[in-house]
């Protein structure tokens, strides 16, 4: 089975979709299209799977042509177009393709009626196009496009009802936010090229491993650091990470399937899975492995506390998100390469599911806010049961899937030698408690999520709801079988598959310990939630000054962050916009007009010369003549004619 | 022959031609400025002669260049003076400073 089968056939579907399914009732053709193509995809993808698995098939880069040859260079870089099959590249597909297609299946109920049907489903086949090929790409330079390719999807999906003036400028804010990190990335894949020669990831493995690298600053190791930093940026901004969050909340302007899709389970992981891919950079240089557990554990704190007090479902679902975005850079950090993707693995999925639900509600209720809706768990009872599934997945109860990958995330941090290399024992005690806190404020949030939505007196708008039609549905509950069955895919019993898939064989052995605390942190977390959502035995409208107040407040305004950005960065940018917006119109545009308005007055003084005499011309003439001859005689000493004169 | 230097024909020419150029810029009748470029056309025939004769005297360019330039202050005195006449029933007058048509 050829690999490049896997992007090119959701690429295939984009092209016949934009050309004869985008208006009328061709559109319905559009949803068929694209499900046929990604179900090839998903196909292809586990039979390369499992042919790895088996190994039958042998890991490695797979070449179409050559790409881009810079001679000119030392050493000459010599860029191969390909795909590349091994055990991360193989997860990822199969992940991508899995989600993407019982999204699409789900938007089939959800955009139904929507003017942009036909549009909407070939921006989200651009999208499946340019994330499988992100996977999979053989080197640095084109992992880059397709990087920037499925940011330009997001912009588009995220702005889909353009006419919403927040959708417009939520697609705005995403794609600039976002261009902070990529500014980063793409020096760092320039300074690779440069010292290493090759982009290829095969290659650069073997060049930094050997020690091969040729650095143009610093030693060795700095120029490593720095590089593993810029590419970190990179993925900082596309994975939503602190300080480059704000963006993430936003996006969810977006029709619900895509926040499902996009901001939840594939393009803001591609900054995880970048990281994954560029490991052995990362491996080179500890420090960065201590910076990125820092950055994520940061992030995993912030967000959690900032979702425990939003209104709107979907923001709650996005800062949950961006939270556990924060887990699998701290996983990855701590030296969890495993740890990380398999709790990617797992939130693609409890999330994509978490999202769809959301989709559901929204769909039945007409709002987005959980106090526009309740007691809903009656009018929609597989709706509820999912979101459940989800909700506990997330929460890190055994036996869901989150448990598993969670565990695992904890026990790196407990092992991990890169946070001591960095911050010391003590910090990371601080690191891994911060880390327990946001087991035990992800549990609160998402029971208070459920119970507020599902459980309770019904809410207004609540009263028409019915459940979701099948189409809607089946996703569903095929996604709950997956958030709650993923956690198999690394048991120890097992053998830990997925190590062995991604080729790190046998991890540390997990912390007992760790596993019952989540668990008991998790269960203390529902229990607080149900305390107060469930049987009210608690009354948070009774807190009206002091300091919970203001963490509230704090809380609900994202920690005040996007007004910081609003205040200082835009406002610095705005001064400087200024400054050079003078300078352009009064010295440039100056310039400009300076150059005609001396043409102009150079035409008023010289039309006076022209007098229509034709003595003065010819007098000028003859005057200019004498002229020229008197010049060249002083000039030249003479030379025209005093040889006849003397 | 060579009693007569090669300079006194070109001063000779010099003045004439300055005679020349003076009525062109002076005179304010029409015929009288043709007078002068006829003036200023043979400083430069004698120029030409005397040139042909102290330096290349074998060489036959320098006469037939003077006959062409004979040929053509004929051609242009008769060209000219129909101008002035045609001036001379537009205008009234053949006043050089009147003719600024082309200013206007």
């Amino acid at each position: 089975m050829p690999i490049y089968l896997v992007p090119a056939l959701p690429l295939a579907s984009c092209i016949l979709i934009s050309l004869c399914c985008l208006q009328g009732r061709r559109q319905r053709l559009a949803p068929l299209l694209l499900i046929a193509a990604l179900a090839g995809s998903l196909l292809v993808s586990l039979l390369l799977l499992v042919g790895l698995a088996g190994g039958e098939l042998s890991p490695g880069p797979r070449h179409l042509f050559p790409w881009l040859a810079v001679q000119a260079s030392d050493p000459p870089l010599v860029l191969q177009f390909g795909f590349l099959l091994d055990g991360l590249s193989a997860l990822m597909m199969v992940l991508v393709s899995a989600v993407a297609l019982l999204v699409q299946v789900y938007s089939i109920g959800y955009m139904r009626g929507d003017d942009g049907y036909g549009r909407y489903f070939a921006f989200m086949a651009l999208f499946s196009f340019s994330m499988l090929g992100l996977v999979t790409a053989s080197n640095l330079l084109q992992t880059y496009v397709f990087w920037e390719l499925v940011g330009l999807c997001s912009y588009l999906l995220i702005g889909f009802w353009y006419r919403k003036p927040e959708a417009a400028n939520a697609a705005k804010k995403a794609f600039v936010v976002t261009r902070f990190g990529d500014v980063g990335f793409l020096l760092g894949v320039l300074a690779l090229s440069y010292s290493a020669g090759t982009l290829d990831l095969g290659g650069l493995q073997r060049i930094i491993a050997g020690g091969e690298l040729r650095p143009f600053f610093f030693g060795a190791s700095a120029f490593t650091t720095v590089v593993a930093l810029l590419i970190f940026s990179g993925a900082v901004g596309k994975s939503a990470q602190f300080p480059l969050h704000v963006w993430l909340p936003d996006a969810m302007e977006g029709p619900t399937p895509v926040s499902a899709l996009i901001h939840a389970a594939t393009m803001v992981a591609a900054g995880v899975y970048l990281v994954a891919r560029t490991y052995f950079i990362f491996e080179a240089s500890p420090y960065t492995l201590g910076v990125v557990a820092l950055v994520g554990v940061v992030t995993a704190f912030l967000a959690a506390s900032i979702a425990l007090s939003q209104h709107d479902v979907k923001r709650i679902l996005a800062y949950s998100t961006i939270s556990q975005l924060g887990y699998m850079m701290l996983a990855l950090g701590a030296g969890g390469y495993v740890a990380g993707m398999f709790h990617l693995t797992t939130h693609a999925f409890f999330k994509a599911l978490l999202f769809l639900c959301a989709g559901s509600v929204i769909h039945a209720v007409h709002s987005n806010d959980i106090r526009d809706m309740g007691g809903l768990a009656r009018r929609m009872p597989v709706t509820a049961l999912t979101c459940a599934v989800g909700a506990l997945a997330l929460a890190g109860i055994p036996p869901l899937s989150g448990f598993f990958s969670k565990d695992e995330v904890l026990s790196c941090v407990v092992t991990s030698s890169s946070l001591v290399m960095l911050v010391g024992e003590t910090g990371r005690r601080v690191v891994l408690g911060a880390a327990l806190a946001v087991v035990f404020m992800t549990a609160c949030y998402m029971g208070r999520m459920w119970l507020v939505v599902f459980a309770g007196r019904r809410g207004e708008s609540a009263d028409h709801a019915h459940e979701s039609p099948l189409v809607m549905t089946g996703p569903l509950a095929l996604l709950a079988l997956l958030a709650a069955g993923a956690g198999v895919l690394n048991l120890p019993a097992l053998h830990h598959p997925l190590g062995q898939l991604l080729g790190e064989g046998e991890p540390a052995a997990a912390v007992p310990w760790v596993a019952t605390s989540s668990v008991a942190i998790g269960l203390a977390g529902l229990a607080l939630a149900a305390a107060i959502y469930g049987l009210r035995l608690l009354d948070l409208g009774r807190i009206k000054s002091g300091w919970p107040l203001a963490l509230y407040r704090g809380s609900q305004q994202n920690w005040y962050l996007d007004a910081f950005y609003t205040v200082v960065v835009a406002r610095a940018v705005l001064v400087g916009a200024d400054i050079i917006a003078w300078v352009d119109r009064h010295v440039v545009n100056g310039m400009v007009d300076g150059v005609g308005w001396l043409a102009g007055r150079a035409g008023t003084g010289l039309r006076r010369a022209h007098t229509g005499q034709l003595q003065v011309y010819a007098y000028v003439l003859v005057s200019a003549a004498v002229l020229v001859v008197l010049v060249l005689w002083v000039s030249r000493s003479g030379y025209v004619l005093v040889p006849f004169l003397r | 022959m060579s009693a007569i230097p090669l300079s006194w024909f070109l001063a000779l020419a010099g003045v004439l031609f300055a005679i020349g150029v003076f009525g062109v810029l002076t005179r304010r009748n029409a015929v009288a400025v043709l007078m002068g470029v006829e003036l200023m056309l043979n400083a430069c025939n004698l120029n030409l002669v005397a040139f042909w004769r102290y330096l290349h005297p074998t060489a036959l360019d320098a006469p037939v260049f003077v006959l062409l330039v004979i040929t053509i202050a004929a051609a242009e005195a008769a060209v000219g003076l129909a101008i002035v006449l045609s001036v001379y029933r537009n205008f009234r007058g053949i006043e050089v400073g009147e003719l600024d048509l082309m200013k206007h």
